[in-house]
């Protein structure tokens, strides 16, 4: 193997952000398709865990990671859609049902996946998109997963979706007003509930990335939170799924940092290290934010129903 | 509840009769006594569904979480770092701020206990926890109050901030008491110097449980006082309904929001010095243990009310203390009890849509007067 | 519960010796024999039992009580290391009858266990991994293995099968058992070859899948060929590793259905024999010592069987270093010996045999070893 020495640590960043980010782009977007349609859904950690559970139990059974990732995009759909379904419910609050479904959904996902933790499951296949580089370690780096070039794809296609097409219309101005959308016609809560379920089944793709290709394998401690931090970090990137994209991926990157200058030898302080994709994130989003203060509505991109930012 | 809500309540009080007044302290239980019992058939189902008998399940749950006076004290030392863990979330939510970060807060207020312990261990005993919890009251409210500001003076979402803040605070607790705060004794439990034995918190004689749990209590009902009998409640509670209109009657909104976050983050704190002083005895990675994410489901359930904070982290708790003997008598996985938790969690949060189609006040005034 | 926290120093002296009596006393009486045909015992794990690592290890310790005529065991899982622990304890002891406790965690130890033993004079609490001194209470026992011997043995194997001459560690904190293990498998592969550096990388914490993974790969990206672990499931290393082309020592449990091929062999726990012998020594109505220690004489540990692509050299070294460990007396921490930062840890023909307890608080990286302990 080649010496790269501390060139390992921009590799490191450029390997972990195609590694570690792809869960965030797929619970990020789904999350942001679900807070444009004026719902936020919290519980997508749930979702994610059980979509790795459930992804990787049918991939054992079937022998196919894709079946498993179907499984899991389903699974999610449902959670989704429960969703969606309790909160068209006058009175019911979507935050708190979100975090209901976050622990019923880890829940489940524990309970039926104690026996899925011993076997092997088939990963997902990866793209060697370093082939031709002779660098051993940029060609492990740019190994690349299918799921994370779906997951850039969606990314676009979920941003031209709503801008320009009369579903992401729907969508955003069920999101922005619901008596405008009422006046227009349009079913509220049915938009609300599929964009919900849009939302659940990425959740559940992006699990099923976790347990069936990086790390790739099913535990209990699959998931430290990433569910909750994608949802995050929706209202980081502003609602635009473009926008999620790029802070999934500054986050996947920035969380290699910490293992990748240990391995260069910078080994004190790691912690501190391995804390730079919160603080880096809470800078930019301090740095960013507008001053107008608490007058103003927090954020103003925000969709005008959401009850996280009203 | 929203003011008119409370207002109208207010008014119906007044021009109505005893009976009223029963129904109107009985109509807030009602609903969701009956929402756990609608989630315990849901999940007698779920049992069934496994190959397990739900009766026994049930009677584990009863046993095990409040049938003996050990499951009480089990019970009840589990939920006392979940009051404060809670209050620092319904706090913030009367002005409409979501808060899931009070994880950070009890973390730092824990290891600013143990650090006031380390360096200036020679106090009498009551000076000693005063000083302990004074320093963990104001990192707690440093750190949750940071969150208000920030999102007064820059317009920083509070939910994404408080989270991130929350995994900053546990990188910090574990760079710490591993490495500058670090006990070199504590060996394979890097931890910092063990309290002096007089700066230790003892248990609450008959009860088995330690002083955390009273304090708790009387932080729920000192917060329901604040939010439901001050103006400065009162005042919260309209910024949180409507913050323009509130700022055109010239409410102070910012020194409400940092206020209001900044005393959340107090009782987190002192969650963590609790934890410290009265179970671990020394600040280490222990303290992370998940208390600050167990208060965000307790806050919604209890609806932000503090007295309602008492019984839903109870409930919980005992929920909780059940889960091992259902895993040791029933041979179900662990999770078992979390899937119980979500269920009961769903069905109450489900009555609220029947909050109003089924008055029990009716059905109370009408038998009264029958 | 941790009223016994509060009185002054002089109250709780008095209580533990009054109680220390009591236990004394009765172990001494013939009343293992009259529940012998009803011992329960119960186990207590901080992670799910079927991990690959370090709960599995103690679950299949477990597994072989339940097969013990008349003890019935109890267990639970996923138990934090906080006033969880206690209930669960209590829990144990009051709804189940159990009288010989395994609460297999280190952070159980101080101050749960030692919170609850004076408390339940007639429950033993056997811990693993603690250090129990004689001011601690008498009904209380703590035990271990020299699993460093182990990851010696690995290190003799990496140091034969690296190429690169970088071995690599994914470790959880830098701890005293940690710290060991670490030194000793770079330690086993200078033993084969002095130029050999081992490159660590902290987690920070004991269970992190994608952290781990990250781990693995960073090592793999500066060119480590053999890598090793000490976190409670190896199997993300394992596997990320195996995908990588790393060969792989394991830990804790045998991982190499993992990766048979990458799988050279690994240190693995043998708590079956340990739990089987306290068990029956209790059933019987004998104490069991307050300080239990055992090496790979002893079969508190064992390695895995040296796979496929272990080269014959390496096996003929394997075999010969393990047979000298089990003589007795082996020092894998041996003068003249210095720190990563230079300081001296052992003088020539100053050595630390396996059984020195000053091991047990070990605070430094032998040089050699890429890392830092803050």
């Amino acid at each position: 193997m080649t010496d790269i020495g501390y060139w390992g640590v921009p590799l490191a960043i450029l390997g972990g952000a195609i590694r570690v980010s792809t869960p965030f782009i797929f619970v990020s977007i789904g999350e942001c398709i679900t807070e444009r349609s004026g719902r936020i859904n919290l519980g997508l950690e749930g979702t994610l865990v059980f979509g790795a559970m459930s992804g990787y139990a049918v991939a054992y059974h079937t022998d196919s990671a894709w079946a498993g990732t179907l499984a899991a995009a389903f699974a999610g759909l449902l959670f989704g859609l429960l969703h969606g379904w309790i909160c068209k419910f006058p009175k019911v609050n979507d935050i708190a049902i979100g975090i209901a479904l976050m622990i019923f959904g880890s829940g489940l996902a524990f309970f039926f996946g104690k026996p899925y933790v011993q076997p092997v499951a088939p990963d997902l296949p990866a793209i060697p998109l370093g082939f031709w580089s002779d660098i051993p370690q940029l060609q492990a780096a740019l190994n690349v997963n299918v799921l994370f070039l779906v997951g850039i794809a969606l990314a676009f296609a979920a941003s031209w979706m709503l801008k320009n097409t009369r579903i992401g219309l729907t969508i955003r101005v069920a999101g922005d007003s619901a008596d405008a959308a009422r006046a227009l016609g349009i079913d509220v809560n049915r938009v609300r509930l599929w964009s919900t379920g849009v939302g659940g089944a990425l959740a559940g793709i992006g699990g099923a990335y976790l347990s069936l290709y990086y790390p790739g394998s099913w535990n209990e401690g699959i998931s430290s939170g990433q569910g909750l931090m994608a949802v995050a970090l929706v209202i980081f990137a502003r609602w635009s799924p473009v926008n999620c994209l790029y802070a999934s991926l500054l986050f996947g990157g920035a969380g290699a940092l910490g293992p990748a200058l240990q391995s260069v030898g910078i080994s004190q302080g790691y912690y501190l290290f391995y804390a730079a994709p919160y603080v880096l994130t809470l800078g930019l989003l301090v740095a960013t934010s507008s001053a107008g203060g608490s007058a103003t509505r927090a954020i103003t991109a925000a969709p005008g129903e959401l009850s996280i930012t009203k | 509840m929203t003011l008119q809500a409370d207002l109208a309540a207010g008014l119906a009080a007044k021009q109505s009769s005893v009976a009223d007044y029963a129904g109107r302290i009985l109509q807030p239980l009602f609903l969701p006594l009956a929402a756990v019992v609608a989630g315990m058939i849901v999940f007698s189902g779920f049992l069934l569904l496994v190959g397990k008998s739900p009766i026994d399940f049930y009677m584990i749950v009863y046993k095990a979480g409040f049938g003996t006076s050990f499951s009480w004290a089990n019970t009840l030392a589990r939920a006392a770092p979940l009051l404060l863990a809670a209050l620092c979330v319904a706090l913030p939510a009367r002005l409409g701020l979501v808060v899931i970060g009070g994880e950070g807060a009890i973390v730092l207020g824990g290891v600013a206990a143990g650090t006031v312990g380390m360096m200036v261990p020679g106090l009498p005993g009551v000076l000693g926890i005063l000083a302990m919890a004074i320093a963990a009251s104001v990192t707690g409210a440093i750190w949750i109050g940071g969150i208000g500001a920030l999102r007064h003076y820059r317009g920083v979402n509070e939910t994404i901030s408080s989270l991130l803040l929350a995994y900053i605070a546990i990188a910090l607790m574990n760079h710490l008491v591993e490495g500058p705060l670090r006990d070199p004794a504590s060996l394979n439990k890097p931890s910092t110097v063990p309290l002096p034995e007089a700066y230790r918190i003892g248990e609450i004689p008959g009860i088995g449980v330690h002083w955390g749990l009273a304090v708790g209590i009387v932080a729920c009902i000192l917060c329901w006082v604040l939010i439901e009998r001050t103006t400065w409640g009162f005042a919260a509670r309209i910024v949180g309904g409507n913050i323009r209109a509130a700022q055109v009657q010239g409410l102070p909104a910012g020194l409400l929001m940092i206020g209001f976050t900044a005393l959340g983050g107090v009782f987190a704190g002192l969650a963590g010095m609790f934890e410290v002083a009265a179970v671990h005895g020394s600040a280490n990675a222990s303290l992370a243990a998940g208390y600050g994410y167990t208060g965000i489901l307790i806050a919604f359930l209890a609806r932000h009310n503090g007295l309602a904070v008492i019984p839903a982290a109870i409930l919980f708790a005992g929920f909780e203390a059940s889960s091992g003997l259902v895993q040791r008598r029933l041979g179900l996985p662990d999770a078992t009890i979390v899937v119980f938790e979500g269920m009961i969690f769903i069905a109450i949060l489900l009555s609220d849509a029947l909050q109003d189609k089924i008055d029990f006040r009716t059905l109370f005034r009408i038998r009264g007067r029958s | 519960m941790t009223s016994f926290l509060t009185p002054n120093r002089r109250q709780f002296l008095t209580r533990t010796a009054g109680l220390a009596g009591l236990a004394a006393a009765g172990s001494a009486l013939p009343f293992g024999a009259a529940r012998a045909a009803s011992l329960t015992v119960g186990f207590i794990y901080v992670g799910p039992k079927d991990d690959y690592g370090y709960n599995q290890s103690h679950a299949e310790g477990a597994a072989a009580v339940k097969a013990i005529p008349g003890v019935t065991v109890v267990e639970e899982e996923r138990v934090p290391e906080t006033v969880d622990v206690q209930k669960t304890m209590e829990s144990m002891i009051n709804f189940d009858g159990a009288s010989l406790l395994f609460p297999t965690s280190f952070g159980y130890f101080d101050p749960h266990i030692l919170a609850l033993a004076p408390k339940n004079p007639k429950v033993r609490f056997e811990h693993c991994g603690g250090l129990w001194t004689a001011d601690k209470p008498k009904n209380v026992g703590s035990y271990f293995g020299y699993i460093g011997m182990g990851q010696y043995l690995n290190g003799v194997v990496a140091g034969h099968m690296t190429k690169s001459k970088k071995i690599g560690f994914v470790a959880a904190k830098p701890i005293p058992q940690v710290l060991l293990n670490i030194n000793s498998f770079l330690l086993g592969a200078r033993s084969v070859d002095p130029t050999i550096t081992c490159q660590v990388i902290f987690t920070g914490e004991w269970s992190l899948a994608v952290k781990e993974a990250e781990a693995t790969n960073a090592l793999a990206d500066q060119g480590v060929d053999v890598v090793t672990c000490h976190v409670d499931g190896p199997k993300v290393v394992m596997e990320t590793g195996a995908g990588r082309g790393m060969y792989l020592c394991g830990y804790h449990a045998n991982q190499a259905p993992l990766a048979p091929a990458k799988y050279l062999t690994g240190a693995e726990w043998n708590w079956a024999k340990v739990y089987t012998d306290m068990v029956n020594t209790t059933l019987k109505g004998g104490a069991i010592n307050n300080f239990v220690r055992g090496g790979l004489a002893e079969g508190f540990i064992k390695m895995s069987p040296l796979g496929s692509a272990v080269s014959e050299p390496a096996r003929k070294q394997f075999e010969s270093v393990k047979a000298e460990i089990i003589k007795g007396g082996y020092a894998v921490i041996k003068g003249p010996l210095k720190d990563n930062k230079g300081n001296v840890i052992a003088t020539q023909g100053q050595s630390f045999v396996e059984t020195d307890v000053a091991l047990e608080g070990m605070n430094y990286l032998v040089d050699g070893v890429v890392g830092s302990t803050s």
